[in-house]
């Protein structure tokens, strides 16, 4: 078991050494000139060049990824210049391991970008990950249990319209329609723990949970009760019925724990890609999460902290996809991990 | 009662199985009494037709998404002749403030069934028709780009196995560890621009400085780019189990080639569950580019997609709500009907799956 675990850690930084080397390729090969970005419109050829060497983007490609995993590792001084440390040191920003980047449009850190949006992002998630696990799970296996029947059918119909009906047009209507123009709920605005306790903050996750778990709910929905129609299927419930065990026993103990399995997996997955911020949820609500610092950056340009970002939504979908598959084998017995 | 054995006439094969999904013939000379009948053996493709064809919500959703597909092939003919004026403005037909169309319902007339869009007065049945055209064609591009890439990646894999299958499954799980609305957002400026800089001196690909061609070439290219591993995923685990196969041995025995091999042998055999995916995939691309579009990636007004009117409509929640929910009612539409046709192709193909 340690063996597995620590083996499929050693091949996860593996796949982010090969993806973080794949991200900093696909935006190296950029026509769009960085420099000129960051130093405006007005800008000299000099300053230009100036502001290039500061960031170290006139340095070539593995130098300058070999920069951002040394950052990782170790931290690194933003601008790294031995002179200008002497000379000036208050000039420098220090970026402490595990430091992704520095970003001159916000003047900090990504690793204190990340910081300071992560929380509203990963409070999202988790109340979204709790509306639509019970919500989707229950009435998918509602659904499968009264399978045929009028709830089923209802389920069936209901969850296919909430799937159809895009994310951003659902939190608008919740939004628009139900907060500010028919006043049944407060108007969304982020608020911390520290801010409102946690009534306020859970309350000001309303919506924006609903929005974002109404999609995933829907889906899950469908995806439960067929995976719960098809263990009903299988042998060992035949068994276990022909064994003379309470139909309680067969349907809690036997069929819905084999169904689980996949569901995991899926749920986890899902779970660790919306950790790195819901893009569309966060822009309608203007929630200061991880997914409005992502559309900032990428229309700044800034560079920094959209490679800071991809490399840590990566980290997270490769760990969870590492728990992911020690679940399963507590959940499932038949699976073995080797 | 006594169904019996295979009456054999001319060259043509019919059984007597029990079961309701062969056709059943009466036969012209009754042996007994009435309980010899003969059945037409059927191919599987009929069988699955057959089956489809008896379920009505299937049925109904097919001929619905029929009627759309029929519109987004009109729509540019009837642009053409003059019949829908997708950027004709009617500004006489807002009201005073010059934004909200005059009227109820956004402006709704006989000139105008579905009204019209407020600020610029365009007559909104028009846009969203051709906006059915351009959704569609980026879905269906999309998908197909998306089904060859993982076919391809999914036989390869599946067929060859060991090193190369091992490759695969790790670019697979590459490609899924991207976050891809993230990558989308950040691509998006610079792929644009050195589509319309670079490939566009390509001789042949000069159509890439067109700015709505770029811009939906870019989003098929994301789409493809990250849907792609469950297609290879479906296809490989297909192909898995079909290449130990005796047609396989007998094909490889002749000395088929590769392709051959990859191409004439395994894919016809794996098109069912690709099928299936494929008409689950087009109404999911059909949402994506809404989703898109609303983050402003996508192909720009004053081209329709549904997505950019959704996005456009956005401003307009309050003051004009039927230009708000008209849209968005219509892709909800559209994604239910293609779905619900893609749930139908998949209990036809596999009676066994569970609705």
């Amino acid at each position: 078991m340690l063996a597995y675990v620590i083996r499929r850690l050693f091949a996860g930084v593996i796949m982010l050494i090969v993806m973080s080397i794949v991200t900093f390729a696909l935006f190296f090969a950029s026509p769009i000139d960085q420099a000129s970005f960051i130093c405006g419109k007005n800008c000299s050829a000099a300053q230009k060049k100036q502001t290039a060497a500061a960031m170290g983007y006139d340095d070539s490609f593995a130098n300058q990824w070999a920069d951002f995993a040394k950052g990782v590792v170790q931290g690194r001084d933003y601008p790294d210049d031995p002179k200008l440390r002497e000379t000036a040191p208050e000039t420098i920003v220090h970026c402490e391991a595990p430091c992704l980047g520095y970003s001159r449009e916000r003047g900090d850190t990504v690793t204190n970008l990340i910081k300071d949006t992560f929380p509203v992002s990963f409070s999202l998630a988790v109340s979204a990950f709790i509306l639509w696990m019970v919500g989707g799970v229950l009435l998918g296996v509602t659904a499968a249990l009264k399978k045929g029947s009028i709830i089923d059918r209802g389920l069936v119909g209901l969850s296919l319209i909430a799937y159809a009906f895009p994310t951003f047009f659902v939190g608008l209507v919740l939004y628009k329609f139900v907060a500010i123009k028919w006043g049944l709920t407060e108007i969304p605005r982020y608020t911390s723990i520290a801010e409102g306790g946690v009534g306020g903050w859970l309350s000001s996750l309303t919506l924006p949970a609903i929005t974002l778990a109404l999609f995933f709910m829907a889906a899950y929905v469908r995806m439960t009760r067929s995976y719960v129609i098809e263990s009903f299927q299988e042998d060992y419930v035949r068994t276990a019925r022909s064994k003379g065990l309470p139909e309680r026993t067969v349907t809690y103990k036997h069929a819905l724990r084999a169904a689980l399995t996949p569901i995991v997996t899926m749920a986890g997955l899902d779970f660790a890609g919306l950790m790195g911020g819901a893009i569309i949820t966060e822009s309608v609500f203007n929630y200061p999460g991880m997914g409005k610092l992502a559309v900032r950056a990428s229309s700044d340009f800034d560079l920094p902290t959209t490679v800071g970002l991809v490399i840590l939504l990566a980290t997270f979908v490769i760990l969870a996809n590492i728990i992911v598959d020690l679940l399963y084998a507590v959940i499932d017995p038949r699976v073995r991990l080797g | 009662m006594a169904r019996v054995a295979s009456v054999t006439r001319g060259d043509e094969v019919k059984m007597t199985i029990p079961g309701s999904e062969l056709e059943i013939h009466e036969t012209e000379t009754p042996v007994e009494d009435d309980a010899v009948v003969s059945v037409a053996g059927r191919s599987p493709t009929q069988l699955a037709i057959a089956r489809f064809r008896a379920d009505k919500l299937s049925m109904i959703s097919f001929v619905l998404s029929a009627f759309i597909i029929v519109c987004a092939i009109a729509a540019p003919i009837l642009v053409a002749f003059g019949v829908l004026e997708p950027n004709v403005q009617h500004q006489d037909l807002l009201s005073s403030d010059g934004v909200v169309p005059e009227g109820a319902f956004g402006g709704v007339s006989w000139s105008h069934p579905f009204g019209i869009d407020p600020g610029l007065g365009r007559d909104l049945l028009a846009r969203l028709m051709l906006a059915i055209t351009s959704s569609l064609t980026i879905a269906l591009t999309g998908t197909i780009l998306t089904v060859i890439i993982g076919a391809v990646l999914g036989i390869v894999a599946g067929f060859s196995g060991g090193f190369i299958d091992a490759v695969v499954g790790r670019i697979i799980d590459l490609t899924l560890s991207f976050p891809q609305t993230l990558m989308l957002l950040a691509l998006s400026g610079p792929v644009v621009v050195m589509m319309r800089q670079d490939i566009a001196d390509f001789p042949g690909l000069g159509f890439f400085s067109n700015a709505d061609l770029s811009n939906g070439a870019f989003v098929i290219v994301i789409l493809a780019a990250f849907g792609w591993p469950p297609v290879a995923r479906v296809v490989r685990g297909q192909v898995l189990s079909i290449r130990e196969r005796e047609f396989i041995e007998a094909a490889r025995l002749l000395g088929a080639s590769r392709r051959r091999l990859y191409f004439k042998e395994v894919l016809p055999n794996v098109w069912a569950p690709v099928l299936v995916y494929v008409t689950l995939l087009v109404p999911a691309y059909i949402s994506a580019e809404a989703a898109f579009n609303f983050l402003g990636v996508g192909i720009k007004p004053p081209t329709p997609t549904l997505g950019n009117i959704l996005a456009d409509s956005v401003s307009y929640t309050s003051a004009d709500p039927t230009y708000f929910f008209l849209p968005g009612a219509l892709l909800a539409l559209i994604v239910v009907v293609f779905n619900l046709v893609g749930d139908g192709a998949r209990d036809a193909l596999d009676p066994k799956s569970n609705r």
